[in-house]
């Protein structure tokens, strides 16, 4: 397939743009990246995601496809075959689905918040939120990965990609913040997989620098201070 | 086959989504009805992380969070298919459902808001559901065409339920004069007998609603 017939609309630091990338990375497919601007959304992405106005839009052959892990499906779906992202199992589908489910729902809404959190004692209560979920995450990982390297097996899959994505963040955090959410002892087998997940061949060149995203949170933060209440 | 087995909270409409796909699917079941005040060892030990209903087990495993429970079903009972073929419908179908969990949090917060709050929440769930209507349902008679789908089943809340809970409420959200199509959806999917026999009755949610409406608080 030409390259032009598939478009991607996003960004470098978005964890859920991350998300396409590496499935179209895993599935060999080549694709023009359309980077948008923080501060002023372009006309494609308006007219593609009239509904959210957010990043990432996949466009296929004209087509646009809305929200980071129904483009994973679609992905998986239409370039098959390929590597497989999601498990084959009905059952091990439905965990993978129900992870990455709790990442977007309750795991990283804590994490995101540790930067607006409105004093100290709040940041430590989400912090404690957000380490408490590594914990579970960590019996998933037991669970799902039964006794290889990846959520997916021998393979990164969907809820490798789903959680993988948001590891820059979660390091840019740790350093921002001075501590240790993922560690030793506490979740040893997911500081093994974010090494190898953050180096697999098809992450390692959209897996953002943590410094690059320090630098950005300011950037962030300082355009947030900007807009209207 | 192995054994099927759902947990299920009467007035939830959750448990009801998962009720209409297993009778759509023809799948046999065991129905268990939790107390949500007094949760069965059963349920803490399938769902610990949430520990709520609905859970399905499946032989011995078992499926939490409902969008994902439908899924599984779609994918274990393929007959009578309840998501389109082609990848790029199932996508769409797939953005709607997710565009429901908004859609979801405005209800809830709808639900449990009073006063100030409560004309808040209608106000944040009439702009979501004329989005719904203008551009996930459009002309068409179910989200999944002539027949109702795994889209029709995500959304089935915003008949019998919403319209308990309006009532109960004193506040109209989906009407005619303001979500004409939305509200035909409605009134069409609540006619189906799939819907019809496997809802509570109206005035058995309302009360209810009322009792959960005038307990205190939990901390």
């Amino acid at each position: 397939m030409a390259k032009s017939d598939v478009k991607l609309i996003g960004a470098w630091a978005s964890p859920f743009v991350m998300r396409p990338r590496i499935a179209l990375n895993i599935k060999s497919v080549e694709y023009e990246f359309l980077e948008e601007i923080l501060g002023s959304k372009s006309q494609l992405l308006l007219e593609s995601n009239p509904v959210h106005k957010k990043i990432p839009v996949l466009i296929h052959g004209g087509k646009p496809i809305c929200e980071s892990l129904v483009i994973v499906e679609y992905i998986d779906e239409v370039w098959s075959p390929g590597p497989a992202i999601l498990p084959s199992d009905p059952h091990d589908r439905a965990l993978a689905r129900f992870w990455a489910a709790y990442l977007d729902e309750k795991w990283f809404p804590a994490m995101r918040n540790i930067v607006t959190a409105k004093d100290e004692e709040a940041r430590k209560a989400l912090m404690d939120q957000v380490g408490e979920g590594l914990v579970l995450l960590e019996g998933a990982f037991s669970k799902c990965s039964k006794g290889k390297g990846f959520f997916g097996g021998d393979q990164i899959g969907y809820l490798d990609i789903a959680f993988g994505s948001f590891l820059g963040w979660l390091r840019a955090l740790e350093k921002m913040n001075g501590v240790k959410l993922m560690d030793e002892t506490k979740t040893p087998g997911l500081l093994k997989w974010a090494d190898s997940f953050s180096s697999h061949p098809a992450v390692k060149d959209v897996f953002p620098e943590t410094e690059k995203l320090v630098e950005f949170a300011k950037v962030l933060a300082k355009f947030k201070a900007t807009l209207p209440k | 086959m192995a054994e099927v087995k759902l947990y299920g909270f009467w007035p939830s409409p959750y448990s009801h989504r998962i009720i209409w796909a297993l009778k759509l699917k023809g799948v046999e079941y065991e129905y268990i009805e939790e107390d949500l005040s007094n949760k069965s060892e059963s349920l803490l030990k399938y769902n610990p992380v949430y520990k709520k209903t609905p859970v399905l087990v499946h032989g011995d495993k078992p499926i939490a969070e409902s969008l994902v429970i439908l899924e599984y079903i779609e994918e274990t009972w393929p007959e009578n298919p309840l998501l389109p073929k082609d990848p790029y419908e199932r996508a769409m179908a797939r953005f709607w459902i997710q565009y429901g969990v908004d859609t979801v949090a405005a209800l809830r917060a709808f639900y449990h808001g009073s006063g100030e709050e409560l004309e808040k929440a209608a106000t944040e769930l009439l702009e979501s559901l004329k989005i719904l209507e203008e551009q996930g349902l459009g002309d068409k008679k179910f989200f999944g065409g002539e027949s109702m789908n795994l889209v029709d089943i995500s959304y089935g809340a915003l008949g019998y339920w919403l319209a308990a809970v309006e009532e109960v409420k004193g506040v109209k959200v989906l009407e005619p004069s303001t979500l004409p199509r939305l509200h035909a959806w409605a009134k069409n999917l609540d006619e189906l007998p799939v819907v019809k026999e496997n809802i509570p009755a109206s005035d058995k949610m309302m009360a209810y609603f009322t009792a959960a409406m005038n307990r205190p608080a939990k901390n």
